[in-house]
Parts: structure tokens; sequence; C-alpha cells
């Protein structure tokens, strides 16, 4: 509807002359957009392409290829011809022709030679006649199928087609939707005398929106004058009733349908009154029908209360009064008592401008009597597009190889593409899955809650999160990135409805991913962290657990030098082996131990009473031993956080002082730093190594 | 020469095309186009080839197009010929109709040649 707002109606001429092609675009002028095919099956794929786009189609009979009567049965097939218009020219004007084309749908025949006039009025008819019907169907067809959300477009467009040209509030169509709503449903309530079932609720006061359709064929100056009407001019006005009944019974299609029926009636009889004195056609009490009636009423109700362009708004009890006292027209009685019960909850229902909430058990007996109706259904165009779109997705859903889910809010409800569900050992559609979490095949509750709670937390404008996760295969977990969209309803504001998503296995390169995070963290000989890991490490404990106490030391492998010259370093690697595996197996789990450079290493402990215990337990299980022939002896440097606090390079630098103190002393012993000079703070850890002639600062050059 | 005397001179009726065209340009226009439409060849060659599916094709649009320009002398004699060949096979009179669709075409090219050169300068 956009586009034929905005843009010109397209027109598809078909004709294998170019002349006459030439001449009908001649003829119908710039106001028209044209495609021109120049035989059947070139109109085939033009209509392939542009069908939902054109607004009418120009057939000649006699073409190559495929003629005339070809392109209507292919639109027959395809129901394009239920929703585009064919006018056929043809020099063809034999009857049987004629009788042909018409069976196959045309709307219009049109005979060579060409009359300028008589083909543009022809062609702007059926244009309009199909616009206004396309229009009609988009508002008929899809408000009954999705009421809540279409019934409002429907009114909101109508409000603007034709209060735009009445120059009335926006809210009059919606106003009067609304109390003959209410009207209905208190009628009900009421008495039985006439039939209204739930159905018909929601029809009539649908309809009621199109009550003023007629309208459009009215001056404005007689709509928009501000004094009173001449007996002329009120003539014209009163037209309005009688039109828009006949725009309704002359649509082509649809006019079956019950809503429209509906909307006839309302048209046609809400300017009646009860003392049979209204028009057109001066009906007396239930000649008019109740729906009429009621939407009479209203619409008087709300040009009463609202601002006209002949008059000042009324207040809602003066307005009440004017009716009750038969100031605007005489009503049926019944309805005047209605208006009276529900008068005190007009002004608040109106002042709310959404409209009444169609409630679950309407829905429902709309479906029943929608399945009752097959008249009602959508239009097998609509259903073929939605069965191709649904061919679509199922064939790429199958052809890729990740799992596609979708989780509806409402029913709860999971649905796995094929590949997916076979994957996991789900079956396709897994009803309730929240209460089966943590089951084979489905996420682990807390995971889920994780997802969901960021999914909740997405807007309408951002709704896609990607995370990734383990999902428990029935052979194991494996890492998959879970790409997921929230659904937000369109409301205002929007609700959330569910989750749509795919999870693509990313094991193979998260593993590998993982592989080379421990490569590189790790020292490759040893297998201990390497310096920069266990600074990280170091780190995040020391953020993570402010109150603890750690100490950190740094440890030297005395005369290592030795080892290697003597028994080369085949045997000096092994010694470092050594005392690694020694180091690791003696510290507890949450402690670290790494090896910071040739034959340093570095300890993080966590204690809690006092450091000496563990940092000696750790000292004496290395210290005084030997690896084969090799006699171990051990310089220790040790800082803790109750002593020089938690940055992390102060700790490092206390630690490599206090080792620098041991080696300077002579090696083989364990040191804690103090704040007070380091040789007053002898370790209480006896030396063991023997060899102490050497230099205090040989081969100690990281010591930094 | 104008447009008038080329009606007259092809045996059409002008008064006709104004009549439905509503303007003077359009038919002008239309007239002069005329001579680029490929129908005629196209006759000529389905006649030649014995295709007689095609040359009642050729025939019907000539007549359509003649019908729409009141190029009244060639419209009645396309028109007899396409009713001819609509079958779609010859027929005993066929040949000859294809003369008059021939000469009749002739007379109206010519006609439309005349009027262009004398509106050419």
């Amino acid at each position: 509807m956009a586009q034929q707002k905005n843009s010109k109606y397209k027109i598809l001429i078909t004709d294998d002359s170019e002349m006459n092609r030439a001449i009908l675009i001649d003829m119908l002028g710039e106001e028209y957009e044209f495609l021109e095919a120049e035989n059947g099956r070139q109109a085939v794929e033009l209509l392939e392409q542009h069908s939902t786009e054109l607004s009418l189609v120009l057939l000649d009979i006699v073409m190559p290829e495929m003629d005339g009567f070809g392109v209507l049965q292919v639109m027959n097939q395809k129901q394009w011809i239920d929703d585009v218009p064919v006018i056929m020219i043809s020099a063809e004007s034999g009857s049987s022709h004629v009788e042909r084309a018409y069976k196959l749908g045309v709307t219009d025949f049109v005979g060579r030679p060409f009359d300028a006039m008589i083909v543009h009025r022809r062609v702007v008819n059926t244009i309009m006649l199909y616009a206004k019907q396309k229009k009609l169907i988009g508002l008929v067809t899809n408000q009954i199928y999705e009421k809540e959300q279409h019934s409002a477009l429907m009114i909101d467009i109508l409000s603007h087609i034709v209060e735009f040209r009445n120059g009335e509030s926006g809210l009059h169509v919606l106003h009067v939707r609304t109390l003959t709503e209410m009207f209905l449903r208190h009628l009900i309530q009421k008495s039985d005398r006439y039939s209204i079932s739930r159905a018909d609720v929601v029809a009539i006061s649908t309809a009621s929106a199109l009550h003023d359709i007629g309208k459009i064929v009215i001056p404005d100056n007689i709509i928009n004058k501000p004094g009173r009407l001449t007996d002329e001019e009120f003539t014209i006005m009163k037209s309005h009733a009688l039109t828009g009944a006949e725009m309704l019974a002359n649509l082509p299609f649809h006019k079956n349908e019950p809503l429209i029926q509906v909307a006839y009636d309302i048209c046609r009889w809400h300017h009646e009154r009860w003392d049979g004195r209204g028009y057109p056609d001066g009906l007396k009490g239930d000649d008019i029908p109740i729906s009429a009636q009621i939407v009479a009423l209203a619409d008087v109700y709300d040009a009463l209360t609202s601002v006209r362009v002949y008059k000042p708004p009324f207040p809602h009890e003066k307005a009440v009064q004017m009716i009750l006292n038969g100031e605007c027209g005489v009503f049926n009685p019944l309805l005047l008592e209605c208006l009276i019960e529900i008068s005190a909850d007009i002004p608040e229902h109106l002042g709310s401008t959404s409209t009444l909430q169609v409630n679950r058990e309407d829905i429902q007996s709309i479906a029943e009597e929608m399945l009752r109706h097959e008249e009602l259904s959508a239009s097998g165009r609509t259903l073929q597009l939605l069965e191709h779109e649904r061919m679509k997705y199922s064939f790429f859903a199958a052809m890729t190889q990740e799992i596609q889910f979708e989780f509806t809010v409402s029913p709860p409800m999971l649905t796995l593409n094929t590949w997916g569900a076979e994957k996991l050992g789900l079956a396709e559609t897994v009803p309730d899955p929240m209460n089966h979490l943590d089951s084979p095949g489905m996420m682990n509750s807390e995971e889920c809650r994780r997802l969901a709670d960021a999914l909740h937390a997405t807007t309408p404008e951002h709704p896609v999160i990607t995370c990734d996760t383990l999902v428990p295969y029935p052979d194991g977990p494996r890492w998959c990135r879970i790409i997921s969209r929230a659904m937000w309803s369109t409301d205002e504001p929007p609700r959330y409805t569910g989750v749509i998503g795919k999870a693509v296995d990313i094991h193979e390169s998260r593993m590998k991913l993982n592989s080379l995070e421990e490569q590189a963290s790790h020292d490759a000989m040893t297998g201990l962290l390497n310096h920069k890991y266990a600074k990280q490490h170091i780190l995040q404990r020391l953020e993570a657990r402010q109150s603890s106490h750690y100490a950190l030391a740094i440890v030297d492998l005395d005369h290592f030098k030795n080892a290697n010259d003597t028994y080369g370093h085949l045997f000096g690697d092994r010694v470092l082996m050594f005392i690694a595996d020694t180091l690791r197996a003696n510290v507890r789990g949450g402690d670290i131990a790494a090896r910071v450079g040739g034959d340093e290493f570095l300890l993080f402990v966590e204690y809690s009473a006092s450091p000496e215990l563990p940092i000696q337990r750790i000292y004496n299980c290395l210290s005084g031993k030997t690896y084969e022939q090799f006699p171990i002896s051990l310089s220790m440097g040790v800082a803790t956080t109750q002593v020089v606090g938690t940055d992390y390079e102060t700790l490092f630098h206390a630690a490599d002082s206090a080792l620098y103190s041991v080696k300077r002393g002579g090696r083989g012993s364990c040191r804690f730093y103090t704040n007070e000079t380091m040789e007053q703070t002898p370790s209480s850890i006896s030396p063991i190594d023997s060899d102490q002639s050497q230099s205090g600062t040989a081969g100690k050059e990281s010591t930094t | 020469m104008n447009l008038n005397d080329c009606y007259e001179a092809m045996g059409g009726n002008y008064d006709e095309a104004i009549g439905r065209l509503r303007s003077e340009r359009l038919v002008q226009k239309f007239v002069l186009k005329f001579l680029d439409d490929g129908s005629f060849d196209l006759l000529c060659r389905s006649v030649e080839a014995g295709d007689c599916t095609e040359a009642f094709r050729a025939a019907h649009t000539i007549k359509g197009v003649c019908q729409n320009l009141s190029l009244t002398k060639l419209q009645i004699s396309s028109s007899a010929l396409a009713e001819a060949l609509r079958g779609g096979s010859w027929s005993e009179g066929s040949a000859e109709l294809v003369e008059q669709v021939k000469a009749d075409y002739q007379q109206t090219a010519a006609a439309i040649r005349a009027f262009q050169e004398a509106n050419a300068g």
C-alpha cells in the first residue's frame, strides 16, 4: 500500500506489436509506470518477478510463443489473477473470445481500435477498484487472521484515509469502534433479543471503522464547511451512506465475507432513525440492523464530544443528556438504557487510545467460525508463498551442518531442525524444555539461565547475542558457538516471545586454541607455568581474594652450572625436570609453581597463620637431597603479602632481594624479606651447601 | 502535404483517428512509426516460407495497428487475410488476399513517406 501511495502504479503491457504498446503507453500517460512484454512467455516471466507490485495487466490475445489465453491460464494456476486485474485488449471481438476471457478471470475487455479516453477510463477504474479492493482485502482478511495486530492497522489506515478528508480528529474511527464494542458487550449481557455471537462483536466493531468510507466521494467544501449545509449540500452529504455501501457491494471479490456484509449494513444504515425518519431508506425500528443502530449511536456520541468545524466539544454528561433528550436523533430505547448503564465507563475507555483487548474466548470462537467459512481463509497465493518459504527454510536447514533452534515462550516449546535433533538425540519438538534441562542432549540449567538472562537483556534493536558454551552431545560435550536472536513482539512495550538461533560446532578450533594457550603458558621442558602466565595467575588470585595471605618465593638451584659442566646439558635438564616435578608434587592445589628462568623457579603459596611452615616444607623436600650423583642445594628468597602488600612487582622485587641476600650470605638457605635490613633476618632454614667458596653473584644474571 | 492529405492518399480515416487518439501529435507520431513496424516484413517472410500460423499472426497484428490508426484500407485487406488464415491453412483465395495486403501496404507506406518528406524540411 505504501508503494502505491508513494510511487506510480505499475502496468504490464503485453502486445506483440511494439506500436500498439507505444500507443497504449502514450494514451495512459506519465502517471503510470510500464513494463512491456512482446509475447505471453515474457509476460509470465515479468509476472513471476513483479506480480505483487503490478496494478494491472493489459493483455493482447494473439501473440507468438504464448497467447493471451495462455497467460491467463498461468495466472489462474498461480493464482495471480486474484491479485492482479487483467484488461484484455484485442481486435478479436467474437463473443466466444470475450466469454472465454471473462471465464478466465479478466476484469474488462477492450476491443480495438483503441479509443484513448475509453482505455484510459477503464484502466483508471480497474486500478482504483483493485487498489481499494486490495486495501480492503488486506484489511479484511488479514485482520481476521491476526486480529489484534491487524485490526489496529486497519483502523489506523481508515482513520487516516477518511478523517484526513473529513478534518475530524484522528480518533473518531477509533472511538466509534471502542464505543460500538462497549455497547455490544453490554447489550449481550443485558438482553438476548438480538442473537449476537462473540465473533459478531468483533466483526461489528471492526466493521464500524468503515461506516464513513462513502465520504471519500463527498466534495471537500461540503465535508469541511463550517456553517450549516444548504438543502442541496445536505442531499449530497447524505449520499455517503449509500455510496459507502455500494463501494463494498461492488467489490469484485470477498463481498460475501461476513465482515463486508456487516460493514455494508453499517455503511448503508448508520443514519437511519428508530422512528423511520432517517436516511437513505427510512427504515424503522428493528428493521435497521442492530449493528447499524449501535454504530449510529456511537457515531453521534463521539461527534458530540469531539470538536467539529461547526461546533465545540460537549462534555460527556452533556452529550449523554442530549442523546437521551432526543436532541440528536431517535434511538432504540434498549440501546439508550445501555448508554445510561455504561455511561460511567465511557470516558475512561475512550481515554486510553488502545482498543479493547479481544479476549481469548473471542479468538477461539472466531477461529471456530473461520473453520466453518472456507472463504475466510487467506488467499491461496498467500499460503503458497508461505509454503514456499517453509520449503526453502527446511531445505537450507537440512543442508547446513548446524543445530538450529527456535524456542517460544508461550506455549513453551523448543523446535530443532532435523539435523540438530539427530545430533543431540532429541525429538524435533520438545514441549516444556525448561523442565527438561540437565537431561541428555539438553543444556545444563546454569548455562541455560545465563543465556536466557542475556537474551532477556537484549533490545528489539539489538536482539542478537553470541556466546560459546559446552553443548552436551550424547557422545560427550563439545564446544559450540551459539548465535541467538531474542524475538520481541511489535507491541509497545515489546514482549519477549522467544528465541531463534543456531549452534555452530567450534570444538576443533576451540581445542586447538586451548592447546595453543596451554603451550604458550607453559614452559616446554618442565611443563610448569612460564613466568608470564604465572604472573597472570598470581595477579588473578591477588585480585580475587584480597583478604588472604600469600607468600611469593623465588628458588634458585645452587651450583647448577657445575651440573651442566660436569655431567653435560642433558643431565642438567634432567635435574631441572626433577626439581620441577618435585615442586609440582609438593604445592597444594591452589598454589602456583613456575619456572621463571634457567635454574630459577617461582612459588606462590597461600597461607593462613604463618608462611614459614609451608615454605619450609617445600624447601625441605628438595634441599639436601641428591639427584643421582648431584647434590641439590637451594637458595630461596621469600616475600609475603603481610609484609610488603599485594602489589606483584613489589612482592617479586622483595623476594628477589631476599634471595640476593641469601646468595650473598653463602647460599643454601631460605630467607624471608622483612622491612629491616636483610642481614638481620637470617632464615630459620639451615644451610646445607658445603661449597661456599663461590662468589655470591656468579651465574645469577637473571635475578633482576 | 498535411496529415489529413496523407490519410486521404492511403485510404484512411483521419477524423476517426483523431477522434479516438484525441491528439494530432499522437496520430502523427504513430503514423510515422508505422513504417518501423515489422509485421509486414514478417507477413512477407511467412508467406514465402509457407508458414500459415505466422502469416495469420502478422496479418492480425497489421489489422490491429491499422484499426488503432484508422488506416482503413489496409485494415480491411489485412483483416480479410487474417480471417482467411485463421484456420491455420492456406485456402483458395489467400494468395490474392496476400497480394491485396501487399498493394495496400505499399500505398499506405508510400503516403506516409510522402508526408514524411513533405514535413522533413
